[in-house]
């Protein structure tokens, strides 16, 4: 589990300069986080990924709402999981949605 | 990267199988890279960083019936063991992961097509990889006036978790009832259907289960007999109306009336779907440091009751639920509150009430599941954890039973010098007709000690209950071995059955080995 925490770390920190989104691929990307992603980190009661982020003093708390999240960050968590959340097989979330819901949840990122 | 491979297979047999795998179902759709095996093993194990953790050794996803029978063929022409998963949420009880280390994952997550709706008979026709977000959004955007009953984490499929004999919340909570015929792949590769569906053009495989002679399906549950790649399941009705009602009684004693009248009114169908029992008196004294069990040395009835008059805290409680028109769940609460008033001191509260369709607002915070309502908010029960594994026995639905129950429990927690802290729920439902059922959930971490720990006392808490006479419905995968051994009636009569049966259905062994406990012959003698 250290381990794990320490690759995801190491890539949040290593933020690189993202290019800028396609915007069909962005909305694609909310297309499938509204699938596979908003019913543990949407808004509202109910949401345990995001209530689970918000008890860690994650601020804002909900992952669309975000602007410091990187690709690999996310791709890191989809496959590998994270605490009480699962991984996520490419039967489930092909790579191509995976890169989709980067560039949605990258979309509002300071360039 | 390690090519690993199925046990007693050579890696040149391993490679040829799997080109064949490729052959079937595309390059795209056979994974066997570490990476990719991360996303198969069991998110929730017990086992972290043990050698006993499951990994598979690859996977192989088709997308249809006919590649499900050439991948069986495949299988029995190389001897690969294949663990079928439909969406493989099956989280606290293994998750996708396969019994037998080295398996072949047989995902049919590809494999998510809605057949049919039908909203006049009330039932759907779906494919393994179907979850019940899926159907539940099929569902909406046809404006079909059905529900469906979704368990606790929406992200399953019907066919899994009904093959699994899960439960949910509402009058269809009992999923494997709900069944109404399957199309199954056997183990020779050829394709067969139960029931109705044995019927060149039946009309009629969704609306009688049972067909002419012999009635299989439940063969197909909890089992390696086949695969499953339709299956039917009954829907209900839209309702007119839900609404709640909860009943609460003063003092210990009066749980053994108030079970005899839940009793009644579930098995006459005026009280139905699925409820826990809540003790609000118990439940404040484990939030001061006690426990719900009753431990040796513990508070005694009398000082709890105290307690309860002290603080206006009932000792039972139970929030009702009721589904149908507003004047008929009207008078079934009107009943149940007659009912109820036999014991003395008993109390009443009118819950939430909704017609339908209806819009939630976000702050509503009623349980969407009793609405027929997928989502993930049971996940909240374990946030800031790592997972949980689940010792789910089956016991008597009577107030004596339930005394018993948290006395034996209370006992084997003391015995092993564990605080029964980590159980979320100590006191029992009602998933199923005429039974209670208990969910404790044990935590998983990815610390060795604590998980060993943790197997430990599960073990224990499995055969304290066997003692007495109370087996669980369902067991995580590293478990099965265990729970199966404790249906041991009359020398395993009924284990040896299940053996028979798998040798002549799958003599090479290659579905599902382990599943349910049940190995087949040539991993038996090596096990043995």
């Amino acid at each position: 589990m250290r381990t794990r925490w320490l690759v995801a770390m190491s890539m949040f920190f290593a933020v690189s300069t993202p290019a800028a989104p396609d915007q069909a691929q962005v909305e694609r990307g909310h297309t499938v986080y509204d699938k596979w992603c908003f019913p543990c980190h949407g808004t509202g009661p109910g949401k345990p990924g995001t209530d689970s982020l918000r008890q860690r003093g994650q601020n804002p708390a909900v992952l669309e709402e975000r602007t410091d999240l990187n690709a690999s960050m996310i791709r890191f968590y989809v496959r590998h999981g994270v605490l009480f959340m699962p991984t996520f097989r490419k039967t489930e979330i092909s790579d191509a949605d995976l890169d989709a819901i980067a560039a949605y949840l990258t979309r509002n990122n300071k360039k | 990267m390690t090519m690993r491979v199925p046990p007693g297979v050579t890696p040149s047999t391993f490679s040829a199988a799997l080109e064949q795998f490729e052959k079937a179902v595309g390059r795209n759709w056979v994974f066997t890279s570490d990476d990719d095996m991360e996303t198969y093993r069991d998110s929730y194990s017990p086992f972290w960083h043990e050698q006993a953790d499951r990994i598979p050794s690859a996977a192989v996803a088709p997308d249809s019936v006919e590649q499900v029978q050439a991948v069986v063929r495949i299988a029995n022409a190389y001897g690969i063991p294949l663990w079928t998963i439909s969406t493989g949420k099956n989280l606290a009880y293994g998750g996708s992961s396969p019994a037998l280390s080295g398996s072949v994952v047989c995902d049919l997550k590809r494999m998510d097509r809605i057949v049919e709706v039908n909203d006049k008979n009330h039932y759907a026709l779906v494919e393994p990889g179907v979850s019940y977000f899926d159907l539940y959004r099929y569902i909406q955007e046809h404006r079909l006036r059905v529900w469906i009953d979704p368990p606790d984490p929406g992200w399953g499929s019907p066919v899994g978790n009904s093959l699994e004999r899960g439960g949910g919340r509402t009058p269809m909570g009992d999923h494997f009832a709900s069944v109404c015929g399957l199309e199954v792949v056997l183990a020779s590769g050829e394709v067969m259907r139960t029931g109705m569906g044995a019927l060149p053009g039946a009309q009629t495989w969704q609306q009688y289960k049972y067909g002419f002679g012999p009635y299989v399906d439940g063969l197909f549950s909890q089992s390696n007999f086949g695969i499953i790649t339709k299956m039917g399941v009954w829907l209900m009705p839209e309702p007119e109306a839900y609404r709640e009602g909860r009943v609460s009684v003063p003092k210990h004693d009066d749980l053994v009336p108030f079970v005899d009248t839940l009793s009644y009114l579930m098995n006459s169908h005026i009280v139905r779907g699925t409820m826990l029992l809540e003790s609000p008196v118990l439940g404040y004294r484990q939030s001061q440091g006690g426990s719900v069990l009753d431990l040796p040395g513990g508070p005694s009835i009398a000082e709890t009751e105290a307690i309860g008059r002290e603080k206006n805290l009932a000792y039972w409680s139970m929030l009702l639920h009721f589904w149908g028109p507003p004047r008929v769940i009207d008078a079934q609460w009107e009943y149940t509150k007659e009912k109820f008033r036999a014991i003395p001191g008993a109390s009443f509260q009118d819950g939430r009430a909704y017609g339908f369709p209806v819009e939630l607002g976000e702050t509503d915070n009623v349980q969407r599941v009793y609405l027929g309502i997928p989502n993930l908010s049971v996940f909240a029960l374990i946030a800031g954890g790592q997972g949980h594994m689940d010792f789910s026995p089956i016991i008597p639905m009577t107030g004596e039973a339930v005394f018993e129950v948290l006395k034996v429990f209370g006992s084997a927690y003391a015995e092993m010098g564990v605080p029964p802290k980590n159980q979320f729920f100590a006191l029992p439902w009602t998933f199923f007709p005429r039974s209670f059922v208990l969910l404790f959930g044990l935590p998983v971490t990815h610390n060795i000690e604590q998980n060993r720990e943790n197997r430990k006392v599960f073990q224990r808490l499995v055969e304290v209950a066997a003692q007495h006479g109370w087996g669980e419905y369902r067991t995580h995968v590293a478990f099965m071995d265990l729970v199966r051994s404790v249906y041991s009636w009359n020398h395993h009569a009924l284990g040896r059955l299940h053996e028979t049966i798998k040798d002549a259905v799958d003599p090479n062994g290659i579905l599902s080995p382990g599943k349910s406990g049940i190995w087949p012959r040539q991993l038996r003698r090596s096990r043995a």
